[in-house]
């Protein structure tokens, strides 16, 4: 393989603190060099300035639909769309057909990724068997296996019984695993579709109140509080989820959180029409929920972005909405929508942002170098991403690689486009207005 | 309603029509109840005109209601109900809908159990859409037809005081009269167990767990169906208890003002939301609403797909 060289780009790396305009050339795989004035003799040159280089960005929450729904999404169509989105890593829950609890299926999936090539698969297990909320899965086989999975979640469904999640929780600190909770008490939720308030009364349809979700959370904390266990929340999506957690990590409580794009940029007022792509679980809250959820990404109560990626038929979501599924597709809008809607807005430092998609679910993950994270240095695998974030555009779902077409932000003219993603130093991912831009001119 | 020249007009809620539409469909009304008390009680108005009652939910009542009155104005009308059509072989509405417009039909008017279902068949049909009920959110003609009948006995309704009472916060015909009866500058009540009120109501509607207290201060009881699945989802303890603190019967009735109107969407549950001696009571008014409702929608589809000549 060629070698690369990516010139005069600002270089933000969260996990070295780097923020400056650099050179960076790619070797067999890897980063080879980093610094100023690098020479481009015998290399690829992409002329980068102007635009942003970052480690590939790590999605901690993806439905690939494989197996059993590839209809939906294929893992293959998943991490094309993954490395159009920037990112180079993910993570699948496991509400698959049959769900991934168990090593063997979780190790087939891994394989058949590494064998695409494109994005780095982390899945995440169930937390009990067949994911029905009764015994609890072979987790720790799994962490042992080549997959080394160390997220569990019944994501889609919570645990409803407590005494499980106790156990789940005091179970998996024998090999350091966290379990990621889907924060819902189906008792408050059940037959609901949009927010309760203004949305449900004003649409005349059942409504999911917050309290559906604060209620799992704040059990959750007292429960990680009590086993000392580690615990992730999952896309959080009102101001008193914000409250608990807040006060929870002031206390010492070992919980991490996140947050998706559309919670963080979409109200209930955005519902339009009926239309079953607004239908999202937990459902879009009220504005004053997604400034507090802007407020605790911007200061780091909120760990991470992550996607929630859902994609859906369109025979499943062209219907009523109370008969359409839950659900968005979002790792191809995630950027330039956040870059778009808080970067651009002055709410949120570019520098943050990254680090949310970055730094910030490998946290949570406990994933250390070499999986990922090893950063911009020399040595350092070479999974990165190029943005330009002044690149004005419109997205057009029909045009992703997801086979989901259920994005809430189709047709927005937005700014910021992710222009190229490499994993292992191979280009998986270049935006067609960039390729001439790109020289390969070796001067 | 009355939309730009070569704009599709639709009935899907209260609030498509402007104050001045509000009273031109109560106005042309008024003038069709009287082609009622005719021997013969037909005009010509919708010749040629193909009307489909496309009916997702059983409803006899407001079924028959469009039905008499879109053959009133001459129009030919087809019933598309969910038992007897292709949807028990699981057509999706957008099936339907794309047949519908194949068919050259001039208006739907559609009944479904979950909310929002016109708003989708107006985005895949390119004819005039009338909501006669959808889900919990919405009964715009059933709205329409109750200002009439309250119009009809107390005159001006500006400054009069409506209380609804009873399962408000699955009620379509609450959410669509609380728009109406504000229009009209009315004073509006809910008046509910607070399981059965919505977590927010409209700007203007005054909350009450009493309806004891909220009776001599109304000119119109607005009483609301109960569902038996109220009581199974734990909304009330028994229907025993419900009736003691909300049902309307002749002794709480005492209480109220001397020309106070009694009114009921139907069917009614007598001995639960309302007795039966009330319901026969001379303040009732449910008689005058099922035959302002063929008035009522006789006016609407006039409005909608007539060329403003009446033809008689």
């Amino acid at each position: 393989m060629a070698e690369l060289l990516l010139r005069g780009a600002r270089v933000i790396d969260p996990f070295q603190d780097l923020d400056g305009v650099m050179d960076v050339a790619v070797a067999r795989g890897r980063i080879a060099e980093v610094g100023r004035g690098l020479s481009g003799e015998g290399r690829e040159v992409l002329e980068a300035e102007g635009l942003v280089l970052a480690p590939g960005f790590l999605d901690l929450h993806v439905h690939l639909r494989d197996p059993g729904r590839e209809d939906e999404e294929t893992l293959e169509s998943g991490l094309r769309a993954a490395v159009r989105g920037g990112f180079t890593a993910v993570c699948c829950m496991p509400n698959t057909d049959p769900p991934l609890d168990n090593a063997s299926l979780v190790e087939d999936l891994v394989l058949r990724a590494r064998g695409l090539g494109l994005a780095d698969l982390f899945p995440v297990g169930c937390v009990t068997r067949e994911r029905e909320g009764k015994e609890l899965a072979e987790m720790g086989l799994m962490f042992a296996g080549a997959a080394r999975v160390r997220a569990f979640s019944d994501d889609g469904d919570p645990v409803a019984d407590s005494g499980l999640m106790r156990r789940a929780l005091q179970y998996v600190r024998k090999f350091g695993g966290v379990i990621v909770s889907h924060p819902e008490d189906r008792s408050l939720s059940r037959g609901g579709q949009v927010n309760e308030g203004l949305a449900s009364f004003s649409l005349g349809l059942r409504g999911i109140p917050a309290l559906a979700e604060e209620v799992m959370v704040a059990r959750d904390l007292l429960l990680a509080e009590e086993t000392g266990a580690r615990l992730h929340l999952a896309h959080l999506s009102t101001a008193g989820s914000v409250r608990l957690l807040r006060e929870a990590k002031s206390r010492g409580v070992r919980v991490t959180a996140e947050a998706t794009p559309h919670h963080l940029v979409l109200s209930e007022a955005d519902i339009r029409d009926y239309d079953p792509v607004y239908k999202v679980n937990p459902p879009l809250r009220t504005p004053e929920d997604v400034r507090e959820l802007r407020r605790a990404l911007a200061d780091g109560t909120l760990d991470a972005v992550a996607t929630d990626h859902a994609p859906h038929s369109p025979e499943e979501k062209e219907r009523e909405f109370e008969y359409a599924p839950f659900g968005v597709v979002g790792m191809e809008s995630a950027f330039p929508v956040l870059h778009t809607e808080l970067v651009e807005k002055g709410e949120l430092g570019l520098p943050v942002l990254i680090e949310r998609l970055t730094r910030g679910p490998a946290r949570v993950l406990g994933l250390k170098p070499p999986e990922y994270g090893e950063g911009i240095r020399p040595g350092a695998r070479a999974d990165l991403v190029l943005v330009d974030p002044a690149a004005e555009w419109v997205i057009d779902a029909s045009a992703f690689a997801s086979r989901g077409r259920n994005c809430p932000f189709q047709g927005w003219r937005v700014r910021g486009k992710v222009a190229l993603t490499m994993k292992n130093g191979k280009v998986v991912h270049k935006a067609p207005e960039y390729r001439r831009a790109f020289s390969r001119d070796g001067g | 309603m009355v939309g730009e020249a070569g704009e599709r007009r639709h009935l899907l809620d209260v609030d498509d029509l402007a104050p001045e539409d509000l009273e031109r469909v109560l106005e042309t009304a008024r003038s069709f109840s009287e082609v009622m008390r005719r021997p013969i009680k037909k005009v010509p108005s919708l010749r040629g005109k193909t009307v489909v009652n496309l009916f997702y939910e059983p409803s006899t009542r407001t079924r028959l209601s469009f039905e008499v009155a879109a053959k009133r104005l001459s129009a030919d009308v087809l019933n598309f109900t969910a038992t007897t059509s292709s949807v028990e072989k699981g057509e999706s509405l957008k099936d339907t809908a794309l047949t519908l417009r194949a068919m050259g039909v001039d208006a739907v008017v559609i009944r479904h159990p979950v909310a929002g279902a016109p708003w989708l068949l107006r985005r895949w049909l390119d004819v005039t859409v009338l909501n006669a009920g959808d889900g919990m959110h919405a009964h715009p003609t059933q709205a329409l037809l109750d200002l009439f009948t309250m119009r009809e006995r107390l005159g001006d309704l500006e400054g009069k005081t409506i209380a609804y009472v009873g399962d408000i916060l699955h009620s379509r015909v609450a959410r669509s009269g609380f728009k109406a009866c504000l229009a009209m500058g009315m004073k509006v009540l809910a008046v509910a167990p607070p399981t059965l009120l919505p977590p927010v109501v409209p700007e203007g509607v005054e909350v009450s767990y009493d309806l004891d207290e909220v009776i001599p201060r109304c000119d119109v009881l607005y009483m609301l169906r109960v569902q038996k699945e109220r009581l199974l989802e734990g909304r009330f303890p028994s229907p025993q208890e419900y009736s003691r603190f909300y049902q309307l019967n002749m002794e709480r009735l005492k209480a109220a003002r001397p020309g106070v109107v009694v009114m009921h969407p139907g069917p009614m549950n007598r001995g639960m939301e309302i007795s039966s001696e009330v319901a026969d009571a001379p303040h009732a008014a449910v008689n005058a609403q099922v035959a302002a409702g063929v008035a009522v929608r006789m006016a609407v589809l006039f409005l909608l797909l007539g060329t403003g000549e009446r033809g008689d």
